[in-house]
């Protein structure tokens, strides 16, 4: 796979460049990670989830939302035709399924983009102004933080309205805070580095240290933690199409597929338990690979 | 309390707890700020909701002249800024006002459905501490071999399967197909007049009453929604013994312990647990507070009538009033839950440091 | 290591007795009829203020009125706790006489006091039906003078107007004009609020039940009625559980922790049909399920659209899949069991017609519209169905959910491109549902009264004058003829695609027996009950 001149020169403990050393340091972590047979198979079922999401037409058999005959086609138990059946709409569950992954990714990465800048902007601030500007900030933060994130998320949705895109909104809205606290953390530690009293030596304002050098230091750090709570993402996103304040039909959105399930679940068990396992699955990969992130890059967590 | 008997440890622990009075005067201020932001968003929010809200007192057939009374009954003709005014001296006053749905005082409402929550997420916790803290130990002795792998996957599972999922699975073959639990509910209807309701907490009022069938009812109600909830919580404190275990056993006493020929059952159960379990605690306070949020979905699943199915409930139903209310009685146990869980930390352990 | 064993052995023993507790299974009490029902939408067992399906029931057995229809026969009209009504020559009074020695549950004697102080209550406290009283012309200024008692057993009851007799009458069965104990309301009167605040959750009726507690969103506890001046009930107590889920109260119903699933699915219904000790019994209900096609939108203000719409929904197959035993097909706005219904069903799903209706429109390649959905599992089912089938002639739906309040909010603003909805009867008389699909009186923004046909837009003034006339038709025969007149046309020319009436499937225990169901809901009766 890799040869061995090439590898060593990524392990070499002598790095000739900046870059070099950098890439040798990714090369060690993956080959600890790899190492990780529990975290592999993480890795493994996220990406069939994202292999999944972008080649969708081409895995699905049917359509995900327009379904065969109501007569002909209502209920069928999962065959060499429909692989996990069809549900009460004559819809074939895979291709939902299938489909549904888009959904699924969609409020992960969405969720991660929303919320991750909003996190870094608080706690990179927070951190680097300090004074009455940190006590603002994280007074805020608290807020957010004294609520259970799944009971504040359904409160944001009932005032918002049910649907996918508020649902994102709610767990986005819910999330951040853990992220700025640990950019404010991360910022502390920087700040006072000669390394950024040079640059404001130099002149640069407030914006521009923020933004062009106390950032991109907190951002990896931030990256795990996002990682980490990606499962919990999934589920409370499912919890909310569960409670039917989440994506709404047709979408095929997991959560939702239980919910409409749940009344054909004594004769026609295949509808609801179907999007729960492929929730399962999923939920589970993201806590593989997050464990598994953990543990190499968390050296206090190694055991 | 029990502190002062330590001798040596009792100045340190009252010394902290003097420096923990501060730090809870600042909590406090913390909570009421929380409190008032949160009172707030939702206030604006809940009046900007495409909702009518007359609409859900007088319904859709009444005349205008019904639905103008009801508009100047709800104060809806005063300024914004009013009725905000109006709203926070009612809560403040421990009015959260009536709910559209069932017309009735939502104090009252949480007063009633609470004890069902309380009891359910009470024997949830019992079930995962009592499961969970023996199999965290047994995962730290055992570190790295199969047992501990084990428990870490068991652990994964508990933190990735949708428990409204795995309740809806678990009600279809355990109730449905063999029979060995009750269904739905808390108690069934054949029972639920033979007592009276002194605690709301169906176990005890049953018990008092020597009602033994209805006392094996709900035990049988309780069996499923319970072990679920165990389940998730189980799969947190078994982890976080692990680990806690782990920095114990990884310390010089232990070390010495083994050097003196103490036996290592009480080594890992005399010595080592017992120091793991302050910082135990606190895990199990802070995942008794997150029973309250698994408890929305779960009794829902279970049409258990607590707190969880109440929200849920008025959510559905765009009942602006109880939605907020609730939320606020649930923040406000889980920000209990914390402080108490910090008090705890306190008093139990001498070498708390200032965090 | 061998402490950590037993010590897990213990807990997981300890696990499995509690999964293995003592099972009780009992049968419901012979005495006693359990029903599983979602009973959510009470907010009030004040006759004055009832409005919702269960509380409606709830009040048939527990209150009565002045007069009732048979069930199976609404055109036999007669008197409860009225013995005799004559309506004056210029039709515009009618004079009660009360039928003697009857009493309420209290004890109280019923007299002319009790149908006055009712109806006067009614009206001065206009809660949400008043209007079904209030359209007569009463107001809480005048209404002590028009509503007033003549004899200890008799009084009058003096309109604006020369009504339709039928009108007048089924107005007074609906739960609005059930009877209330005066003597006892008054006792419990706060602030002159006529003991509003008190029957809210408290009872004052002569019913064969009386209510002895509800618990909301729990359960409604009724008991036999001790004083009742009819036959004694079979049944010492009737209680309504709270229970949603179709699911659930079907397993409560095969375990026999029920006697009466009320609120069940489609395929639940089909389960329990062949059940060992279960039956179903059923009966039409007057809700009436239609597409509202708002006439601000300048596709669906089209009459090809119009009419190409109404081809393009698969009635039978909804009507046998999604919603199998729930609905049958119905296409006009009078339900069966009402004075002058229209039972022809003249559409059904037809592509092709469809699609040359919508060319001859201008639409050959189809647009796209909105429809406000709410978010229970019956609308989304249906509309998911309609969706599917428009789609096939290019017209496209996106379905917006929103709960019960969000999309009626929305639809009372005509903000909508389509609504997908359910309409059930105020009362028993054609006018109620002609009233609200075919009259328009004002199609201005600001109009005070938004029935259905102004939330579409629809502006009829002819079709609304034809709705007037018959209102005011004294001959029972002619008034029917004119609302089939006027369904005849409405289910040509209007923006509603009137699609199914409701049925009410109940699934029983079977030794349940003599359960009724009539055509409205305070018309459902367990009064002669027996569990054999």
């Amino acid at each position: 796979m890799i040869g061995a001149a090439r590898r060593d020169w990524l392990l070499t403990e002598a790095p000739a460049s900046r870059r070099q050393a950098r890439l040798g340091q990714s090369y060690r972590l993956w080959m600890a990670f790899s190492r990780n047979r529990l975290a592999m198979v993480g890795l493994g079922i996220v990406l069939a989830l994202v292999a999944m999401a972008i080649f969708a037409d081409v895995i699905a058999p049917y359509d995900p939302l327009r379904g065969g005959g109501l007569r002909t086609a209502r209920l069928l138990p999962p065959s060499a035709e429909h692989l996990m059946g069809t549900d009460d709409q004559a819809r074939d569950i895979f291709s939902r399924i299938v489909h549904g992954s888009r959904i699924t990714l969609m409020v992960v990465a969405l969720v991660a983009v929303i919320a991750t800048p909003i996190g870094l902007l608080v706690g990179t601030c927070a951190g680097y102004f300090g004074g009455w500007v940190d006590t603002v900030l994280m007074r805020i933060t608290d807020v957010f933080l004294a609520f259970p994130r799944l009971i504040l998320a359904l409160a944001f949705v009932a005032a918002l309205g049910p649907g996918i895109e508020n649902a994102i909104i709610a767990i986005a809205i819910t999330s951040w805070p853990p992220y700025a606290r640990l950019a404010r953390a991360e910022t502390l530690t920087i700040r006072d580095t000669d390394h950024i009293a040079a640059i404001r030596l130099q002149g640069a304002s407030s914006a521009r240290i923020l933004w062009g050098h106390v950032t991109p230091l907190c951002l990896s750090s931030v990256i795990v933690r996002v990682t980490l709570d990606m499962a919990g993402i999934i589920l409370t996103a499912a919890g909310l199409g569960f409670l039917g304040l989440g994506a709404q039909p047709p979408q095929p959105e997991w959560g939702a597929m239980i919910a409409a399930g749940r009344g054909y679940i004594i004769d026609y068990w295949w509808v609801a338990t179907m999007p729960g396992i492929a929730i399962f699955v999923v939920s589970l990969g993201f806590n593989l690979l997050g464990d598994g992130l953990r543990d190499i890059l968390d050296p206090k967590a190694r055991t | 309390m029990s502190f002062i008997d330590r001798g040596g440890v009792q100045s340190h622990a009252l010394f902290h707890l003097r420096r923990r009075g501060w730090a809870v005067l600042r909590f406090a201020g913390q909570i009421t700020f929380t409190f008032f932001g949160l009172l707030l968003a939702t206030f604006l929010i809940g009046r900007v909701v495409p909702v009518d809200p007359v609409l859900a007192v007088v319904g859709d057939r009444a005349s205008q002249s019904t639905y103008d009374a009801a508009y100047i009954a709800l104060g809806l003709d005063k300024p914004l800024w009013e009725q905000f005014y109006l709203y926070t001296v009612r809560v403040l006053q421990g009015d959260f006002g009536q709910s559209f749905l069932t017309k009735r005082p939502i104090v009252e409402d949480i007063a009633r459905v609470f004890p069902a929550t309380l009891e359910l997420a009470t024997v949830a916790i019992l079930l995962g501490t009592l499961i969970g803290v023996p199999v965290g130990v047994l995962a730290a002795v055992r570190q790295g071999r199969l047992t501990d792998q084990i428990v870490r996957v068991l652990g994964l599972v508990g933190y990735s399967a949708p428990i409204f999922w795995l309740g809806l699975l678990g009600l279809l073959v355990f109730y449905a197909n063999l029979g060995w639990v009750a269904g739905p509910g808390r108690i069934d209807i054949a029972y639920e007049y033979n007592f009276t309701k002194v605690t709301g907490i169906l176990l005890i009022d049953t018990a008092i009453a020597g009602e033994w069938a209805a006392f094996g009812n709900v035990v049988s109600h309780l069996a499923l929604p319970a072990t679920l909830l165990g389940y998730f919580s189980m799969a947190y404190i078994s982890r976080m013994t692990r680990s806690f275990m782990l920095a114990e056993l990884a310390q010089e006493y232990v070390t010495t312990a083994r050097v003196k020929g103490v036996s290592e059952a009480r080594i890992i159960w005399g010595h080592a647990l017992r120091n793991a379990a302050v910082p135990l605690v606190t895990v199990i306070a802070l995942s008794y507070a997150s029973l309250l949020e698994g408890s929305v979905l779960t009794e829902t699943v279970f049409a258990w009538p607590g707190l969880g199915m109440y929200l849920t409930n008025s959510l559905q139903n765009a009942d602006m009033n109880a939605v907020l209310g609730c939320t606020l009685v649930i923040g406000a146990i889980f920000v209990g839950l914390n402080l108490l869980s910090d008090l705890l930390y306190a008093v139990l352990d001498p070498r708390v440091r200032r965090s | 290591m061998n402490i950590s064993r037993r010590t897990l052995l213990a807990s997981s023993v300890a696990a499995a007795a509690l999964l293995k507790a003592p099972l009780a299974w009992a049968a419901t009490p012979p005495d006693t009829l359990i029903q599983a029902w979602a009973i959510d939408d009470i907010i009030s067992l004040d006759p004055a203020e009832v409005f919702e399906f269960t509380a409606s029931e709830i009040l048939g057995n527990t209150y009565d009125g002045l007069v009732g229809y048979d069930v199976d026969d609404v055109t036999d009209i007669s008197g409860v706790l009225a013995e005799s009504w004559e309506v004056s020559e210029d039709g515009k009074t009618f004079t009660f006489t009360m039928k003697p020695d009857l009493q309420f549950a209290s004890g109280n004697p019923i007299t002319a006091a009790d149908p006055v102080f009712s109806f006067v209550r009614v009206i001065k406290l206009d809660k949400s039906p008043a209007f079904i009283l209030s359209q007569f012309g009463f107001t809480p200024d005048n209404v002590e003078e028009t509503i007033r008692q003549t004899g200890d057993m008799t009084f009058e009851f003096e309109m604006d107007q020369a009504y339709a007799p039928t009108l007048v009458l089924y107005c007074l069965t609906a739960t609005v004009g059930f009877i209330v104990d005066k003597a006892l309301v008054l006792e419990h009167e706060a602030d002159g609020d006529f003991g509003y605040e008190w029957l809210k959750t408290n009872y004052a009726g002569s019913g064969p039940f009386v209510i002895r507690d509800w618990r909301a969103n729990e359960a409604v506890v009724m008991e036999r009625n001790q004083n009742y001046w009819g036959e004694p009930p079979a049944l010492e107590r009737s209680i309504y559980r709270h229970i949603p889920e179709s699911a659930t109260e079907r397993l409560l119903l095969q375990e026999g922790d029920i006697d009466i699933a009320r609120k069940l699915s489609p395929q639940d219904i089909q389960a329990l049909r062949g059940a060992d000790g279960i039956k179903v019994q059923e009966g039409v209900k007057g809700s009436i399920y239609y597409l509202g096609l708002n006439q601000k939108n300048e596709y669906l203000s089209h009459p090809k659209v119009r009419e190409a719409m109404k081809y393009l929904v698969d009635y039978g197959a909804i009507a046998d899949t999604v919603m199998e035993g729930l609905v049958e097909v119905h296409q006009s706005f009078l339900p069966k069991g009402f004075l002058g219904v229209l039972e022809e069903t003249p559409y059904s799903l037809d592509v092709d017609k469809a699609k040359a209706l919508l060319e001859e429109a201008g639409y050959p390649d189809g647009f796209t519209v909105t429809m406000d959905t709410r978010n229970t599992p019956d609308i989304t089912g249906m509309a998911q169905a309609i969706q599917q089938t428009m789609a096939r002639a290019g017209i496209t739906i996106e379905i917006i959910p929103g709960d019960g309040q969000q999309t009626l909010t929305k639809y009372r603003a005509r903000n909508h491109d389509i609504y997908i909805g359910r309409w059930g009867p105020d009362y028993q008389d054609p006018h109620t549902n002609a009233d609200t699909f075919a009259r328009n009186p004002d199609n201005s923004d600001d109009a005070s009264a938004k029935p259905l046909a102004w939330r579409n837009s629809w502006d009829i003034p002819e079709m609304t004058a034809m709705a007037d006339a018959a209102v005011l038709e004294p001959d029972t025969e002619k008034r029917a003829e004119m609302y089939r007149e006027l369904q005849r046309e409405h289910q040509q020319v209007s923006p509603f695609v009137i699609m199914f009436q409701e049925i009410e499937v109940l699934a029983m225990r079977d030794e349940v027996e003599n359960f009724i169901i009539g055509p409205s809901f305070n018309d459902n009766s367990f009064e002669f009950v027996t569990k054999g």
